[in-house]
């Protein structure tokens, strides 16, 4: 009862961001923690369920991002751009997932790493389709079933509903057969292999989907931003996509939205106020993983627990001491 | 002739220059116990090991039914029918009971690919793992998580994962190890009880229970199978007694 009324009251909250906020900075803000949110939430597919570090997710924003660009730039109406966008990003990420996967461990962590830098380097390098370091423009967010998305209140619902399709999907996923087979071969790939499961391909699939889910954030940042280059994709956004996941709490559902929101608004905000924002958020990492080694979600959810306990036993105990 | 439950022939494996097993050969018949002995090191877990599929032997055949084992990777193997319990146990500790149980049956489920239904919802399968618990007297403990169960409850669900499956042919890696003397009563009825379309092959050393329990003993040394027979062959052996007790 209290899970539902917590889940209305979030809708409710993120329904009226536009209404609360008011400024356009700030809406555009919260449209940009949802996509970077989404982002989190793919890699933590693989690293938080799957026990797989990516250190190339930034790859698939780059494929989906150039893919959804040229192809419009080259004629085809938004929504073929974007279907053959995150079509040919997720196929990316059935090669890549080839690849890595024939390594474990550091051996994957260092070959998405490479690949995420492939990605980049064609970026960088290929000036005649990519625009090299100067990056290229996108031409104009897409009319989706004719709603104009233009201001930033209507993007910002436009990506709310992306989010929140991608969201239940994802949250399927954790619950599903699919997602205990995928948690059985993080904890005892040995063990899931002699039950019969198919460890490689558990993995690999997962490997599928989060690059599925990347291409569609890929593509939201491309609409958001209108403008791709290869900083955008960088082994600093990898990394970045990847603490958030860390830091809001791997293998939560929440944990990857809360560290998105925090990273996106310390980058962003806090950042106009304070010139040493990297200084600050990695202050802030550094205290969530001493204190909640598990991330913020998970250590905040511990403490709650801890202190309500506590408080029934103070209550408790009063009761019982007439008793004496 | 029927055909053998389990027929390994010829099968070596060599770690480095270290043999650890040496052209070892044995059939076991449909629905035969069969104890493999030997001392520490002689190679018994390789031969499970090297059954499953998790190493890859140098040399040799192993049969399942008459299908070769070879080359299959280990989840297939499973799907023929083959299954096994750990003497180091290896369970998922941070779940319940239940979970480890339905992840077994999951292994042979189709809808283990199924990343869209709610895992809790599929009722049939908690019944059915409900039902592999109350087999090894775990019913009551079903909710609980492993982490919180003791080292003879865990045992006990180590087999439950390996009976949910209906395995044709079980190997039971020390299923007494680390065991009290009534817990390990109550493994052996529950060993006992195990209907005779299983064929089992065990690796025990409490020799009061093993062979009680098996028909047919073989003795291993050094990877090679140095005796092979009935209870009584085997213990009247000379070669048993030089491995167990020294020249």
């Amino acid at each position: 009862m209290t899970r539902i009324l917590a889940l209305v009251l979030c809708a409710l909250a993120l329904l009226a961001v536009p209404w609360i906020i008011g400024n356009e900075f700030y809406v555009n803000m919260a449209s940009q923690v949802l996509i970077y949110a989404l982002f989190a939430l793919s890699i933590n597919m693989m690293l938080g369920y799957g026990g797989m570090v990516s250190l190339g997710h930034a790859g698939y924003l780059g494929i989906a991002g150039y893919a959804c660009i040229l192809a419009t730039i080259a004629g085809y109406d938004q929504l073929t751009a974007a279907i053959f966008a995150i079509a040919l990003s997720t196929a990316a990420a059935a090669f890549f997932g080839l690849l890595s996967l024939r390594a474990p461990g550091l051996g994957f962590i260092m070959i998405t790493l490479a690949l995420g830098q492939i990605v980049w380097g064609i970026a960088y390098r290929a000036n005649d389709l990519t625009g090299g370091d100067n990056g290229i423009r996108h031409p104009a967010r897409p009319m989706p079933f004719g709603f104009d998305i233009r201001d930033a209140p209507s993007f910002y619902y436009f990506t709310l509903v992306v989010f929140v399709i991608a969201l239940f999907f994802i949250w399927r996923f954790s619950r599903s057969p699919f997602g205990a087979s995928l948690t059985g071969a993080r904890d005892q790939p040995r063990r899931m292999r002699m039950l019969g499961h198919n460890v490689w391909l558990i993995r690999w699939i997962t490997f599928v989907m989060a690059g599925f889910w990347a291409s569609v954030a890929g593509v939201l940042y491309v609409y958001y931003n209108l403008f791709l280059s290869p900083h955008a994709i960088s082994l600093q956004q990898s990394a970045e996509i990847l603490l958030m996941a860390i830091l809001g709490g791997a293998s939560t559902l929440t944990g990857p939205i809360v560290g998105a929101a925090i990273i996106t608004l310390v980058k962003n905000v806090v950042s106009t106020y304070v010139e040493r924002w990297n200084t600050l958020l990695g202050i802030i990492f550094v205290v969530v993983i001493m204190f909640m080694p598990y991330g913020l979600v998970p250590g905040c959810t511990q403490a709650w627990r801890r202190w309500q306990n506590h408080r029934k036993r103070r209550k408790a105990t009063p009761a019982s001491e007439p008793a004496q | 002739m029927t055909t053998a439950a389990l027929e390994v022939a010829h099968l070596s494996k060599r770690f480095g220059g270290l043999p650890a097993t040496k052209d070892v050969s044995l059939s076991v018949m449909p629905g035969e116990r069969r104890l493999i002995i030997g001392p520490n090191g002689a190679g018994k877990t390789t031969l499970f090991n090297l059954i499953t599929g998790d190493l890859t032997a140098d040399a040799g055949s192993v049969r399942l039914f008459g299908q070769e084992l070879m080359g299959m990777p280990t989840q297939q193997r499973v799907h023929l029918g083959l299954a096994r319990t750990y003497q180091i146990l290896t369970l998922f500790p941070r779940e319940r009971l239940a979970h480890n149980v339905v992840l077994s049956l999951l292994g042979l489920d189709r809808r283990r690919w199924n990343p869209w239904s709610i895992l809790t919802a599929n009722r049939d399968l908690y019944a059915n793992a409900h039902a592999s618990l109350e087999r090894v007297g775990l019913a009551d403990a079903a909710e609980r998580i492993v982490a919180e169960t003791s080292y003879g409850e865990r045992r006990r669900l180590e087999l439950a994962m390996a009976l949910a499956q209906k395995p044709k042919l079980l190997l039971l890696d020390e299923p007494l190890a680390g065991l009290s003397q009534a817990e390990r009563q109550a493994v052996r009825a529950l060993l006992d009880a195990i209907p005779r379309d299983v064929t089992i092959v065990m690796i025990e050393h409490d020799m009061d229970t093993a062979l009680a329990f098996a028909e047919r003993i073989t003795v291993l040394h050094y990877g090679e199978v140095i005796v092979e027979g009935t209870r009584a062959e085997v213990v009247a052996d000379p070669r048993t007694r030089e491995v167990y007790l020294g020249d």
